[in-house]
This record gives structure tokens, C-alpha cells and sequence, in this order.
């Protein structure tokens, strides 16, 4: 071998091993992060966190049950109303796009999603808490909406597109009108991957805490309505993590590991277990 | 004989039509909500920040001093921290993301690059909060009793190493926003990667090339567009990362060339202050803090997609 060829060989392993390192170090941060949450939380985590109230500063003990009530009620409501919007319009982007309209929904949904988390709790500020004078656990709920929306809209449209277009005309040959061919082939092909792209938004919306600080705020209490100050598991850990004592912190790392349980399990579920991609309607 | 059928086709169609124009009309509507939504945005940002902007104007912009309880708001330290911290920020996370995107979709095995995603994935999926609870708990001690001492001992020289090490600071929030922005740079670079043509890969190794010359000179530039495109959507990102800055950068309005001192970002001082805020003006300057962090990160969002758009066309166009 030349003296170059022998050069050349040599970049290549060494540029091959820098980026596999590379890869590496990115994949340990997760295993680091899960490490701590595991250690730290798994030392903190007891029955009592899922059953008690938080109790005032400087107690020992307690929990987060209001918490995670909380937080599961703010994101139903969210979910309740950001998936049908965001499926709706996916499907007007897949199967009734016009031209012009279609391409700047597109690109206004992928700007929408990339709008910091603090600004679009400014909108529900101004919407919702200014108008009613008190935080409240829906305002919460509209922000976390407003996040999923763009969402489900762009993993909808991306879905129904694999849908092959031998479907679509073979229900037209048979005589469906459009919107049938729509409800009852296109849409049914590409659920699997429609749900994987729902069940995705949602568990990202359920980590978002900025936008629930000045909006469903906290509470130390159970909440009587979601009209009122709701405490989230995601609030929780922030200021439990930023306060002075033992215990909080201790709280806010069985919190920490709570939460992450909670996404990353959604996340595996969504991405093994529904494989992605499109399913054929059987009879 | 051809009576009943000129009644009967009318009929049908009327019904078949109707279907579908009140499908479209729905389904429309619901994609004018997302352009509703975004414009209420833009509506309530400029309208709450007005007692603000028409007290301040541009000087919001260009002043550094920020104390409610004078009433003056400048914007001018958390402008900087923002960037500071996002310039820090990517330093870090632009090589090591490019270069495990890199890996990712034309280096690794593809069993393993399957594997590797999925985790990296899994990575993009936890929550900021999270990234702040692990910063403030575990990494600014870690930076303040070690990282920060060694630093100052090594390239105490510069200005930028220079001050008291306080563990939360620049330095700090750029490290653990860098973290949080590599996930989103290798799955855009990753994606303008496999959208590079066969073709060109089979050529470049049939003239002889090695895989790191036919990926470095021939695919990466191929994808070059996209690449950028991730970079600037993880500026975006980091820009307007709340949570995890919040919990590490110091919360210190102040300008210092020291990346180990306290500082504050535009998203943080919303988090920590819009809640407590009394008085009209500070309220409506904290808006105005999000409408100039709304338009920065929608400038940056925009170019980013054109671009994103631009490799993913010229990808599928020619293959």
C-alpha cells in the first residue's frame, strides 16, 4: 500500500471510531439521567407519595397525590381538546388539501410547534386567568392544547400519506363518495400510526411545566374544580428542587422518577408496541 | 327509457355532494384553528406589551437596567443571557450531534443504528424539568467544586474564565442546554442523510473513495441544507428553553463577560417573575420579553424549515 492509501485508511477508521464515540457519549447522557432519577428517586419513592398531601416546609413526609391528579386531570382536558383539532386538520392536510391554504397551515402548524413553551402560557394567561382573575387548572389545560395541536396535525398528515393510493381508488371505483373513502379506509389504514403520533404528543405535553406556572399555578391542596389552582407533578419538581430542604428534594426526586416513568413508558409503548406505519383494513 | 335516469342522477349527486362538502367545510375549519391559534398569539403578545412599549420603546431594547420597583425595564441582560448561553450551547452540541447523525445514517451497522436511534429518541423525550432537576441538584455542585476550580486554574487568563465560582451561571445553563439539544440535531441531520440519494453514495465508493470520503465529500454536503436547517432549529429550541435555564443560570440581571457568573435569559425571568409581577408596566414588560423572544425564535424557526424543506425536496426529487 502507498504511503496516501495507507493515510486515507487511517482517517477513515479514526473519523469511524470519533463518531461512534460521539453517538456513545449522546446515548450514556440517557442512561446517566435514568441512573440518578433510579437512585435518587428510588431511595425517596414510598406509598406515601402517591397518597398524602404535600405537607408545609420543614415536615418530614407527605406526598404528591394531588400532584399527580392534577397533572393527569390537566392533560385529559388537554387531550380533550388538542387531539381531535390537531387529527381534523392532519386529515384536511392528507385528503382535502387546496394548494395555497394547505402548504401555509403547514408551515404556520411547524412554527406553531416550535413557539417556546413560556409564550404560548402568556397566550393562556391572557385568555384565560386575566378574564376569570384566578389561576385555574383549565387555563393549564388550553396551553398544554394549544402545544399538542401542531403535533397530532403534522404525525396525522404523515401517516395518512403512507397510506397507499390503491386504497384510496379502490374505494372510489367501488362508488364511495370522498369523505367515506376517508372515514372508512384511509383514516382505519393509517390509525396505528395516527395513535402512536397521539400517544407521543400527549406524553410530551405531560412533561411541560412553563406553561403551567402562571396558568394552573400550584396547590397545596386538592384542587375542588379545574377552575381553580391546580398543583402538577411537573410544577412540583421545580419548586421543590429549587427550595432549601432535605425532604423537598427528596420529594422532587421521587417526583423526577414518577414522571419519567410515566413519558418514557408511553414513549416504548407508542414506538414498539403499535408499529408504526400502515395497517390494512381486514373485511 | 331514459326518463327515470335523468331524474334519478341529480339526486344522487346532490346527496354524494353534500357529503363531501360538509367533510371538506369541517375538516377545513379545524386546520384554520392552528392559523387562529398562532395569530392569537401575536394578538395578545402586542396587546398585553403595550403599556410597556409605549412607555419604553426601543429603548427596551438597548437598556440594561431592570428594577420593577422604579418602574425600569430593560431587556438588554436577558437578551444576552439568552444568546449566551444558546451560542454556548451549540458549540458543544453541533459537533457531537452532527457527528453522531453522521454515524447514525451512514457509519453504523443497521441494526445498531436502529437501536442507537430509538435511545436517542427516548433522549428527546424527557421532560425540561427534568434536565433542570439533575442540573440543580447534581451538576452545579459538580461544576462548582470542580469544573469551575480547574477552569479557572488552566485559562484563568482570560476574561471569560475570571470570578468567584458559583456552580449556577452562563457556563453551566450552556452545558445543560447543549445536552438537550443534541437529540433534536441528529434526528433533523439524521433525516436530510437517508434523504440523500443511493446513487450518490455508490458513486463516490465506486471511484474508490473510503466511507468517511464518500460520506464527508460527497453525502454531507449533499445534505448540507438540512443539516444547517437542525442546527437552527435546536438555536430556536434552546432559545426558548424555560425550565432547565431557569433552575441553573443564576437569576442575576447582569451582563458579565465572565461565563462563570450569574446570569438571567429572556424565558427564565418570565417563568420566575410573571407570576408575582404587580403594577401594569412590569407586567406588560415581561410580555414584551416574550414577544421579543416569540420573534426571534419564530425568524430562526422560519429559515430553519425553508431550509429543512429545501434538502428533503431536492432528495426525493432526484431519486
Amino acid at each position: 500500500m502507498s504511503k496516501r492509501l495507507i493515510w486515507r485508511k487511517g482517517v477513515n477508521a479514526v473519523m469511524l471510531t470519533v463518531t461512534g464515540v460521539f453517538t456513545a457519549v449522546t446515548v450514556a447522557f440517557l442512561f446517566l439521567i435514568l441512573g440518578f432519577l433510579v437512585y435518587y428517586g428510588g431511595r425517596s419513592l414510598d406509598w406515601n407519595f402517591f397518597t398524602k398531601l404535600p405537607l408545609s416546609a420543614g415536615e418530614t413526609g407527605g406526598g404528591m397525590a394531588n400532584a399527580i391528579l392534577g397533572s393527569l386531570e390537566i392533560v385529559a382536558v388537554a387531550a380533550l381538546i388538542g387531539l381531535p383539532i390537531g387529527f381534523f386538520a392532519g386529515v384536511y392536510l392528507s385528503e382535502f388539501e387546496d394548494k395555497v391554504f394547505a402548504s401555509v397551515v403547514r408551515y404556520v402548524s411547524d412554527l406553531l410547534n416550535g413557539i417556546p413553551s413560556i409564550v404560548v402560557g402568556l397566550l393562556a394567561w391572557g385568555l384565560l386567568v386575566v378574564p376569570m382573575r384566578q389561576f385555574s387548572g383549565v387555563a393549564g389545560s388550553i396551553a398544554l392544547s394549544v402545544m399538542l395541536i401542531p403535533i397530532v396535525a403534522r404525525q396525522t398528515e404523515q401517516f395518512l400519506r403512507e397510506v397507499p393510493n390503491s386504497l384510496r381508488e379502490g374505494a372510489l371505483a367501488l362508488g364511495a363518495t370522498k369523505w367515506r373513502m376517508v372515514a372508512t379506509v384511509v383514516v382505519p389504514a393509517g390509525s396505528k400510526g395516527i395513535l402512536t403520533g397521539m400517544i407521543l404528543g400527549v406524553a410530551r405535553i405531560s412533561g411541560e411545566s412553563a406553561p403551567l406556572l402562571f396558568t394552573a399555578f400550584n396547590n397545596q391542596f386538592w384542587n375542588g374544580s379545574i377552575t381553580q389552582p391546580t398543583a402538577s407533578l411537573p410544577v412540583m419538581i421545580y419548586f421543590r428542587a429549587l427550595s432549601a430542604y432535605d425532604d423537598w428534594h427528596r420529594q422532587a426526586w421521587a417526583a423526577g422518577l414518577v414522571l419519567i416513568g410515566g413519558v418514557l413508558t408511553a414513549n416504548i409503548l407508542a414506538r414498539l408496541v403499535l408499529a408504526k406505519g400502515v395497517s390494512v383494513p381486514r373485511g | 327509457m331514459a326518463t327515470p335516469l335523468v331524474v334519478e342522477t341529480p339526486v344522487i349527486r346532490r346527496r354524494t355532494q353534500t357529503g363531501d362538502i360538509v367533510a371538506r367545510w369541517v375538516v377545513t375549519v379545524f386546520a384554520a384553528v392552528i392559523l387562529f391559534v398562532t395569530a392569537l398569539i401575536v394578538y395578545q403578545l402586542w396587546i398585553g406589551s403595550e403599556p410597556s412599549r409605549l412607555k419604553s420603546g426601543f429603548a427596551f431594547l438597548t437598556s440594561s437596567k431592570w428594577n420593577p420597583v422604579t418602574e425600569e425595564f430593560g431587556a438588554l441582560p436577558f437578551i444576552y443571557g439568552t444568546v449566551v448561553t444558546s451560542v454556548l450551547a451549540l458549540l458543544i452540541s453541533v459537533p457531537l450531534g452532527v457527528g453522531a447523525a453522521i454515524y447514525l445514517a451512514e457509519l453504523a451497522p443497521a441494526g445498531l443504528s436502529n437501536g442507537l436511534t430509538f435511545l436517542v429518541e427516548l433522549l428527546a423525550a424527557i421532560p425540561s424539568v427534568i434536565y433542570g432537576l439533575l442540573g440543580f441538584l447534581t451538576v452545579v455542585p459538580l461544576m462548582r467544586s470542580y469544573v469551575e476550580p480547574f477552569l479557572k486554574s488552566a485559562l484563568g487568563f482570560l476574561p471569560l474564565f475570571k470570578g468567584p465560582s458559583f456552580g449556577v451561571g452562563f457556563l453551566t445553563a450552556g452545558v445543560v442546554l447543549s445536552i438537550m439539544t443534541v437529540p433534536y440535531i441528529i434526528s433533523v441531520s439524521r433525516e436530510s442523510l437517508l434523504a440523500v440519494p443511493r446513487e450518490q453514495r455508490e458513486a463516490a465508493l465506486a471511484l474508490g473513495a473510503t466511507r468517511w470520503e464518500a460520506t464527508w465529500q460527497v453525502v454531507v454536503p449533499y445534505a448540507k441544507l438540512g443539516i444547517f436547517g437542525s442546527i437552527f432549529l435546536s438555536l430556536a429550541r434552546a432559545l426558548g428553553e424555560t425550565m432547565a435555564v431557569t433552575m441553573v443560570i443564576g437569576n442575576d440581571p447582569k451582563i458579565s463577560a465572565s461565563l462563570l457568573a450569574p446570569g438571567y435569559s429572556i424565558a427564565a425571568v418570565v417563568a420566575n417573575e410573571f407570576s408575582e409581577a404587580t403594577g401594569a408596566i412590569y407586567q406588560a414588560a415581561l410580555v414584551e420579553l416574550g414577544l421579543v423572544l416569540f420573534v426571534l425564535t419564530i425568524l430562526i424557526n422560519a429559515v430553519a424549515r425553508l431550509m429543512i424543506v429545501a434538502t428533503t425536496r431536492k432528495g426525493s426529487k432526484r431519486s
